[in-house]
């Protein structure tokens, strides 16, 4: 089976992940990278991918900054989105094998996975025809947006939210879907969680849905 | 021959596209793979690649729009067809351009990085008027540094350069690149506003150089970075800084100000002089991760493509002016920041160890600190803590 490196980053800013991607994509379709799964949170900041309608940040930029909210663009598709602190986001960079070249499998593998990370730590999440991303209920628990590179290369990818606030969401309109609630893994499961416990669980899932094995880099906590 | 391109089939279950962003125009060219346009469905945007290598005489659908697997969306009239059929951007190019492209043609030759060479095509186009006035005065206009968009020489910047008499006899002169010159100022203006004052520590790295001839093999391979002495610097720097933050702080008129974060400036030198990307959020980076971002900062400075957020917010400076054999620098201290360390060569020398002479890989550090509001003392136990994290570093890190 092909290798998955997964590599836990800590806390990185929008900007230096979405370059670091690029560099990695570059790398990857020129045969000297390997396939990546960055895993990482984000400092506050709202995302608009590229059918965004900026309409849907609910907050004027002068607040946002008051809040230390950054407001980027972003390539990957979907709506606007907030990441922050307590959030796991997940990045593979992955050249997706010629049988995988779909972009809605992708989507439904990335889904799969985060089902799975949250069944594992005890809560039951689900998909909602339609309306990609993880679900419990009406609340949203994970958003998924990914760009494909030409050669099908994935950047972007998921965020799965775990800390318990989630008053970031506050200044948004998640995904574009009006009236859509989101939670976390904190709130659902009722205990505090280790970001890092979560990102070794999530690593796992997605080598697994993907069928490749995980290399996980050592020097992790996990 | 013309080559169309189709809105492709993104998936099994996928009946159409939304066109979101044309990357090319009609008229232009692109090669075989270049991306041409990005498609979006559902939550993915992807690039797609141009079929063929050729110029782009048709394009069908706005971005926004949606359009069915399979539709035409473009069209690529591929070299062999290009000669007979008179596209039209192929009529009548601009004079001006024409004339850039033949000065570029050398100095493009000349240069092996393909990153440059666009740069210099910009640098050398110049307007009719700059040519007329360096043929009446027999100077080449791309010998003259430019000001303009993109290096380019106006019409001030070849007056100036005359104005300051070109071609002295047994000197020469050149303008300051705007980088040179920022740098200056900058310089100048910390001397001005810091009080600098330098201590001078010596280390022995021979457990850090341990450390990373044990991990160094397939440290690549797994995280796309080399293990790097900067790495373990850095690490144990934040762990010296978390302990003394008065070095991570920053004046602002009568006040400290501590940050939180510890945000890392690496001095990268440059053949064209010198920059420093930032490693933010250093402190809560892993080995890993910090040697990865160095690479990828390292090698963004020298491919020029840094963003204008990889160079701000740094809290602390490291620099090396050991690479060339320097025993240790004393750097300026970057505002306004209140401490930068420069580190030394490394190499092996005999020192005392418990009355007896061994051999090991010694470094010199100096620290350069602003005495306003950093006193000796604690400047000092700051070195100590350093030296000590270096000289006992923490295998678990690794």
């Amino acid at each position: 089976m092909p290798s998955l490196v997964a590599l836990w980053l800590g806390r990185v800013a929008y900007d230096d992940a979405a370059a670091l991607q690029e560099r990695l994509v570059d790398g990857r379709r020129r045969g000297v990278e390997p396939d990546r799964l960055l895993l990482l949170e984000h400092p506050a900041v709202i995302t608009l991918g590229r059918r965004a309608d900026p309409a849907h940040v609910l907050r004027e930029p002068r607040e946002l900054a008051r809040h230390g909210i950054d407001v980027r663009a972003s390539s990957r598709g979907g709506d606007v989105t907030y990441h922050g602190p307590g959030q796991l986001v997940g990045y593979p960079v992955v050249a997706l094998p010629p049988d995988r070249r779909d972009a809605h499998r992708y989507l439904r593998d990335l889904e799969s996975a985060l089902i799975d990370t949250a069944a594992e730590l005890g809560v039951a999440a689900h998909r909602v025809p339609g309306r990609t991303g993880v679900w419990v209920g009406n609340a949203k628990l994970a958003a998924i947006g990914v760009r494909l590179a030409s050669g099908w290369i994935t950047s972007h990818g998921f965020a799965l939210n775990v800390a318990r606030d989630l008053r970031g969401f506050d200044t948004i309109v998640p995904c574009g879907i009006r009236g859509a609630a989101v939670t976390s893994l904190e709130q659902l499961a009722g205990r505090p969680l280790d970001l890092g416990e979560v990102a070794a669980i999530a690593a796992l899932r997605v080598a697994a849905v993907l069928g490749m094995d995980l290399v996980r880099a050592p020097e992790l906590s996990w | 021959m013309r080559v169309d391109l189709t809105m492709p089939q993104m998936g099994e279950s996928i009946a159409e596209g939304t066109i979101s962003r044309w990357r090319k125009s009609v008229g232009e060219r692109v090669e075989r793979d270049e991306p041409i346009v990005e498609i979006s469905t559902d939550k993915v945007d992807a690039e797609i690649p141009s079929p063929a290598s050729g110029t782009i005489v048709e394009i069908h659908g706005r971005e926004g729009e949606t359009v069915p697997v399979n539709q035409v969306i473009a069209v690529i009239e591929t070299e062999a067809g290009a000669a007979a059929t008179a596209t039209p951007v192929a009529e009548a190019p601009p004079r001006a351009v024409a004339v850039a492209a033949t000065v570029a043609a050398p100095v493009v030759a000349a240069t092996p990085e393909t990153a440059r060479a666009g740069e210099f095509e910009r640098k050398r186009f110049v307007t009719p008027v700059v040519r007329r006035i360096a043929a009446e005065h027999g100077i080449e206009p791309t010998s003259v540094p430019g000001t303009g968009v993109g290096g380019r020489v106006t019409k001030d910047d070849i007056l100036a350069f005359l104005a300051c008499g070109a071609r002295p006899a047994g000197a020469s002169r050149e303008r300051m690149s705007v980088m040179r010159k920022r740098i200056a100022e900058r310089m100048v203006e910390s001397r001005r506003v810091s009080a600098h004052v330098h201590s001078v520590f010596e280390v022995d790295m021979s457990h850090v150089g341990k450390l990373r001839e044990r991990h160094k093999s397939g440290y690549l391979d797994r995280h796309g970075a080399k293990l790097t002495v900067t790495a373990f610097l850095i690490s144990a720097l934040c762990g010296a800084l978390r302990s003394f933050p008065i070095l991570n702080a920053s004046v602002d008129g009568d006040e400290i100000v501590y940050h939180k974060d510890i945000h890392m400036g690496v001095a990268v030198a440059l053949d064209w002089g010198l920059i420093v990307p930032v490693v933010h959020g250093a402190d809560q980076l892993s080995l890993a991760g910090l040697s990865v971002r160095l690479q990828d900062l390292a090698g963004r400075a020298r491919a020029k493509k840094l963003n204008p957020g990889d160079v701000q917010g740094g809290t602390f400076t490291l620099t090396n002016p050991g690479q060339f054999g320097g025993l240790y620098g004393l750097p300026i201290i970057q505002q306004p920041q209140v401490a930068i360390l420069g580190t030394g060569g490394i190499e092996k020398r005999p020192i005392v160890i418990d009355d007896a002479i061994a051999i090991r890989s010694m470094m010199y550090m100096a620290l350069s600190f602003d005495h306003r509001v950093i006193d000796g003392a604690v400047a000092n136990q700051f070195l100590a803590t350093l030296k000590a994290g270096l000289e006992q570093f923490d295998e678990k890190l690794l």
